[in-house]
């Protein structure tokens, strides 16, 4: 159900202004969402300097160097740093995007100031708890399902087959258009989201599937499937430029064929 | 406190196996409604500022009373349909089902009071 306001708990408030670096000319505002579990205390932001001479490009970079140079305890997630793993997902100047490949030049306006996904319960900083999220990924089978006897050698599936699954097999699954949708926002414990929709899709035109029908009827219901009304936050925010909306559109489109 | 599994979660009570119908109402009532909007203006507009009894003799005319007959019908069935999702999408539990009743009482109800009307000056 929609919430306008933050819980009394959940409120941020200002947190600590670090040192500036001494002898830095080129230097950077960052603004970094905190909070610790442990604590007992509401979130807060605090405020870093970062010498973007001695910093990459990428606003992971200016993340890395913060918790390696100026606050040990500032906690985010982060692997390949290449947009393959997905766990650098974060709000970055007010899009949900992926840290290591946003160029802090991108930020608009003087401050980066940087946020868990947003309308996610926070384990700690800039981590939000996914857990809800890939079970909703599990739900829709994300794996091949077939009837007819195993070839011996294997599933064959023409070119222009395969070419329906660009734009869809690429998705890493970072959360980042899930958590823009405000139709996720609010009744995100039973619509799916447009990850875990655009993966259903990737499987549903998979020439090799034989698992259509089923899908279909798993996904045909108020909330799981028609939540989505064409909002395109999720298009608009994909750090993979991927467009999940039309492959939701395309499941709605499905569903109607199967009834006329 | 449930100890409940975050996939028994997710699953809920299931699929509804239901929305479609509802989805393809929705689209259905918006292409009416973009031939009715356009044939409802170029009907009536004109009568805007004419006399009482040059509105109620082209309201007794079979096909403008026609036209506003579909036009009271299929607009309160789209607004029963496009309300009924903003419900669903803003309230939850006792309040959403007492909402879409209340909700859906007042369209039907509209709709007859216009048909009723219309009939009343038509006939």
């Amino acid at each position: 159900m929609v919430e306008l306001a933050l819980p009394k708990n959940s409120r941020v408030r200002t947190g600590k202004t670090w040192p500036r670096p001494e002898g830095a000319t080129n230097l950077k505002q960052f603004q970094i969402y905190r909070w610790n579990p442990d604590d007992g205390e509401n979130p807060r932001v605090d405020t870093y300097w970062v010498d973007l001479d001695t910093c990459g490009p990428m606003v992971l970079d200016a993340l890395i160097k913060i918790k390696n140079e100026i606050d040990p305890t500032l906690t985010f997630r982060r692997s390949c740093r290449e947009g393959i793993c997905g766990s650098c997902a974060m709000n970055i100047g007010g899009i949900n995007t992926l840290a290591c490949i946003h160029g802090i030049d991108e930020v608009p306006g003087k401050i980066v100031k940087i946020y868990p996904l947003p309308h996610m319960p926070v384990v700690k900083d800039l981590i939000p708890d996914l857990t809800h999220f890939y079970a909703q990924h599990a739900s829709i089978m994300p794996w091949l399902e077939t009837k007819t006897q195993r070839p011996e050698k294997e599933w064959r599936q023409s070119i222009e087959d395969r070419k329906k699954l660009d734009g869809l097999y690429e998705c890493v699954m970072c959360a980042s258009c899930s958590t823009s949708c405000p139709s996720y926002w609010w009744n995100g414990d039973r619509y799916l989201g447009p990850a875990a929709l655009l993966h259903a899709y990737r499987w549903i035109i998979d020439s090799r599937d034989e698992a259509t029908g089923e899908r279909l009827d798993d996904l045909e219901d108020p909330f799981k499937l028609y939540r989505c009304h064409t909002i395109m936050n999720c298009a608009k925010t994909c750090p993979k430029g991927l467009n999940p909306a039309k492959a939701i559109a395309e499941i709605k489109k499905m569903m109607v064929e199967r009834q006329l | 406190m449930a100890f409940v599994t975050d996939r028994k979660r997710v699953e809920g009570l299931g699929s509804a196996r239901t929305g479609t119908e509802h989805f393809w109402q929705m689209t259905v009532t918006s292409v009416a409604l973009l031939i009715l909007v356009p044939l409802f203006l170029l009907t009536f507009a004109p009568l805007l500022g004419e006399p009482h009894a040059v509105v109620v003799d082209r309201l007794s005319r079979p096909i403008p009373a026609l036209i506003a007959a579909a036009m009271l019908v299929v607009t309160f069935h789209h607004f029963k349909l496009g309300v009924t999702t903003l419900i669903e999408d803003y309230v939850s539990g006792l309040t959403r089902k007492i909402a879409i009743i209340v909700m859906t009482i007042l369209s039907y109800g509209l709709a007859a009071a216009g048909l009723v009307a219309l009939a009343q000056i038509a006939l």
